[in-house]
């Protein structure tokens, strides 16, 4: 018995620490599940109504509070299997317009390391992934900016490139996000024009992502850069309401560090990011705060 | 590497699908009965359907006549598809056609201008309408009063039409020449003068006063009609040409009326909207204030002094405005308050459809736009002839403004606050509208929409009279909006409604 614990405990400590996520190089190793649970708060003041930067008065601060549940468990050495599902809260500081709530969409990704080589006595892996989410119930999409999600079903078609040599490594990524219609509860709305249909048919987008870092046993930390871009889209009228259908684009930029505690298969992480330029979207700046756990799910016996 | 393949195949089979436009889909107008007599139905404005002159048509056997059939035979010989879509568009009808067309014209100029760095809100300005902010500024008061004035118009000017149908017999293109393909249903009696030039010329002249910013796009809607007519059979050019005579004449009788009918001056003046705040503070009530940031003036304080077309303005203190509201000291005002905080507090799925179902707020045709939507998929079913369609509409719009009228009325004269000016704690899901909260604007609206609807369409009055009871409870679902304030409002918008039965039941139509 007690030998048993024993080399669970040293599993864990040979198993790959980090915890990955659907848009790094890392990969938990075959019948490892690394759960946790992450907290975010973002918030804006600012917002872009079209290519036009303003506040408003009778929203103040828009925020978004947010706790999900993400798990990355290994299907392979070099097939993982992600999900992520959040419970969202949104609030507008001033005004009169009520904050919407509740659990929002679940996402499963797999990635695949389809290639990995030494390359100038660095590691290069080429990653594809795919992922998909769909909304867990019906919420609406129709009060943005405190609508908790878009309401619309996405499959995500993303290539990597991860590149580490002596602990430092790059990766970038591009994401095509196939966005289906959603539905609203009325029967017609007005986009640049009068459509007489309760379907919203939702731009695609293109997201961009390139990191740079440090990672060793203990510790990643990263500075990112994300480009989202959606394809098509109308723009926001002077003074009226975000629809889910605008071309909403931003460009952001933050951190991201992930550390080992000293607790076996424990590890926290804390990421910032602030909002740059857009368009259609609030000047969105947010932090975020997980813990993970690793657990090997290896038969014993 | 299997992985791969399902990668890739799984992009193949997520293919995004169109999107079905409901109005894209409605049929052409074959009208069950072709109302040939409706040259004797009473109009609106005009003093007798000939008051318009319209000058008799050429003979057939004329070079002119001739050279039209021609005409049509020769834009028939190369039609693009996208003639045919245009054609097939507006074969389902005109007056339809141009209602939805309105409609979208109220739902984009329906946006609150952006403030003034001093705090103070900018006016639009119909001398000026590019300029932000734009003209107009199309809220529920300006889009009731536009669909009526347009309604009204279509429906003088094809009474006037009527009466020269039956004065100048004339057949249609395609009797006149066998090959020409007609792909719109023959038209009611004589082919001269054509009722879809008069609709679309009346309608044409309407909107330009109502949305001038907009005349490109009105100019180029009415391009379209006309060419469809043309190559689709419809009509000669003569024809046409006849029918927007008599549209134009008509229209200026009706911008006439809407030129003195009070509306210019509905928007107030910072010593009215304070004198409205005292006299409520002069009866121990507590005034409405605006819950916006800056402090937004009242919609339109003044649109209960314009001139409805149901009833006289005298009658609207003498027999409409409701009775006061409950005191806001009164325990049936607290009452009210509570129900307010509970609901909107505790609001279920279903009551959040309802609610943005019928909000019908910035960006959308407004409540009186909603039921138009409502009354026009109703009557597309029904197969009428046009000017049954413009008799029908010009009756729910007219009501509609008159709604308005008495509902702005009871507003600025009791002027007593909103559910979240008592209360902060109340939160809406709808948007807070910007003036006094007595009587609600969308229980008058739907509660006179649903008197005369079910009136001129007796097998769909339950369903009507249930939908207004659902638009009017959104209301306080939304957190905007009392009880009183909802069934006081349905009440005063039905006793509206039945001002437009008795006009229907004496029109000469029924």
């Amino acid at each position: 018995m007690k030998k048993e614990i024993l080399l669970f405990f040293a599993v864990l400590v040979i198993a790959p620490i980090y915890s990955q996520t659907d848009f790094d190089g890392l990969f938990m190793d075959r019948n490892y599940l690394c759960v946790g649970l992450v907290g975010s708060y973002s918030s804006f003041t600012h917002y872009w109504e079209g290519v036009n930067k303003r506040d408003n008065l009778n929203m103040g601060t828009v925020s978004n509070t947010s706790l999900g549940v993400m798990g990355n468990y290994g299907l392979s050495d070099r097939l993982n299997f992600i999900f992520n599902l959040p419970y969202v809260q949104t609030n507008a500081s001033a005004g009169n317009m009520q904050g919407q709530n509740g659990v929002q969409d679940i996402s499963l990704w797999l990635k695949y390391a389809l290639m990995q080589k030494k390359v100038f006595k660095g590691d290069l892996q080429i990653i594809p992934a795919f992922g998909y989410s769909m909304p867990t119930r019906y919420y609406t999409p129709d009060v943005l900016p405190l609508s908790i999600g878009m309401q619309s079903r996405v499959w995500s078609y993303r290539m990597m490139v991860d590149y580490e040599k002596n602990h430092w490594y790059f990766t970038g990524a591009a994401t095509y996000m196939h966005r289906q219609n959603i539905f609203l509860d009325r029967n017609t709305y007005y986009t640049d024009r009068q459509i007489y249909s309760n379907e919203v048919s939702m731009p695609d987008v293109w997201m961009w992502n390139a990191r740079f870092g440090y990672r060793n046993q203990d510790i990643i930390a990263d500075v990112f850069y994300e480009n989202m871009n959606t394809i098509g889209g109308f723009d926001i009228a002077r003074n009226a309401m975000p629809f889910p259908s605008n071309n909403m684009d931003y460009q952001r930029l933050g951190i991201y560090v992930k550390y080992e505690t000293p607790v076996n298969g424990l590890s926290i992480l804390a990421n910032g990011f602030t909002t740059f330029a857009g368009r259609n979207m609030g000047q969105w700046s947010g932090i975020g705060l997980g813990a993970f756990y690793i657990i090997d799910m290896t038969k014993k016996h | 590497m299997r992985y791969i393949v399902v990668f890739f195949l799984s992009f193949l089979l997520a293919c995004k699908k169109d999107i079905q436009e409901v109005n894209m889909t409605y049929p052409k107008l074959e009208p069950i009965k072709g109302d040939e007599q409706a040259g004797n139905w009473k109009p609106i404005l005009l003093t007798s359907p000939n008051e318009i002159a319209c000058p008799a048509p050429v003979s057939i056997n004329s070079a002119r006549y001739q050279g039209e059939i021609q005409e049509i035979l020769d834009l028939q010989k190369n039609m693009t598809d996208a003639q045919k879509t245009s054609i097939r568009y507006w074969s389902a009808g005109a007056v339809l056609r141009w209602n939805e067309i309105m409609r979208e014209l109220v739902a984009k100029n329906n946006i609150p201008p952006y403030q003034n760095p001093d705090g103070t809100y900018p006016v639009p300005s119909a001398a000026n309408p590019f300029a932000y902010p734009t003209f107009p500024f199309a809220n529920p008061p300006y889009a009731a009063r536009a669909y009526a004035y347009m309604s009204a118009a279509q429906y003088d000017a094809l009474v006037s039409a009527f009466y020269y149908k039956k004065q100048y017999p004339r057949s249609s293109p395609a009797q006149a020449n066998a090959s020409i393909q007609s792909h719109f249903s023959s038209t009611s009696g004589s082919s001269f003068p054509s009722e879809d030039a008069v609709v679309m010329a009346v309608s044409v002249e309407m909107m330009k006063l109502l949305f001038p910013a907009d005349t490109a796009f009105i100019n180029q809607k009415s391009r379209e009609h006309f060419m469809a007519r043309l190559a689709g059979g419809g009509n000669v050019r003569e024809e046409l040409e006849a029918g927007q005579a008599i549209g134009q004449a008509v229209a200026a009788k009706f911008i006439t009326r809407a030129r003195t009918d009070g509306a210019g001056a509905a928007v107030g003046t910072p010593v009215i909207w304070e004198s409205m705040k005292q006299s409520v503070i002069a009866k121990g009530e507590i005034p409405w204030l605006s819950q916006e940031n800056p402090p937004r003036p009242p919609m339109l304080p003044l649109f209960g002094n314009v001139k409805p077309f149901l009833f006289s303005t005298a009658d609207i203190a003498s027999k409409l405005r409701p009775v006061p509201p409950p005191s806001t000291s009164s325990a049936q005002f607290k009452k009210e308050l509570e129900e307010v905080y509970q609901v909107t507090s505790n609001l279920t799925r279903e009551q959040e459809r309802i609610c943005i179902f019928w909000a019908d707020g910035v960006r959308t045709y407004t409540p009186p736009g909603h039921w138009n939507y409502i009354a026009s998929e109703d009557f597309v079913n029904k197969q009428i002839s046009e000017v049954r369609w413009a008799r029908n509409l010009a009756l729910l719009n007219m009501t509609l403004m008159d709604a308005a009228i008495v509902c702005w009325d009871a507003k600025s004269y009791y002027f007593n606050p909103r559910p979240m000016q008592i209360d902060t704690r109340i939160k809406t899901t709808v948007g807070l509208p910007n003036f006094p909260s007595y009587i609600s604007g969308h229980s008058t609206f739907s509660g006179a929409a649903a008197a005369i609807l079910s009136h001129l369409n007796p097998s769909q009055a339950g369903k009507y009279n249930a939908m207004a009871k659902e638009a009017s409870e959104s209301r306080i679902y939304g957190g905007i909006h009392y009880r009183s304030d909802c069934e006081v409002g349905l009440t005063a918008g039905s006793r509206v409604g039945d001002y437009a039965v008795k006009r229907a039941q004496s029109d000469g139509a029924e």
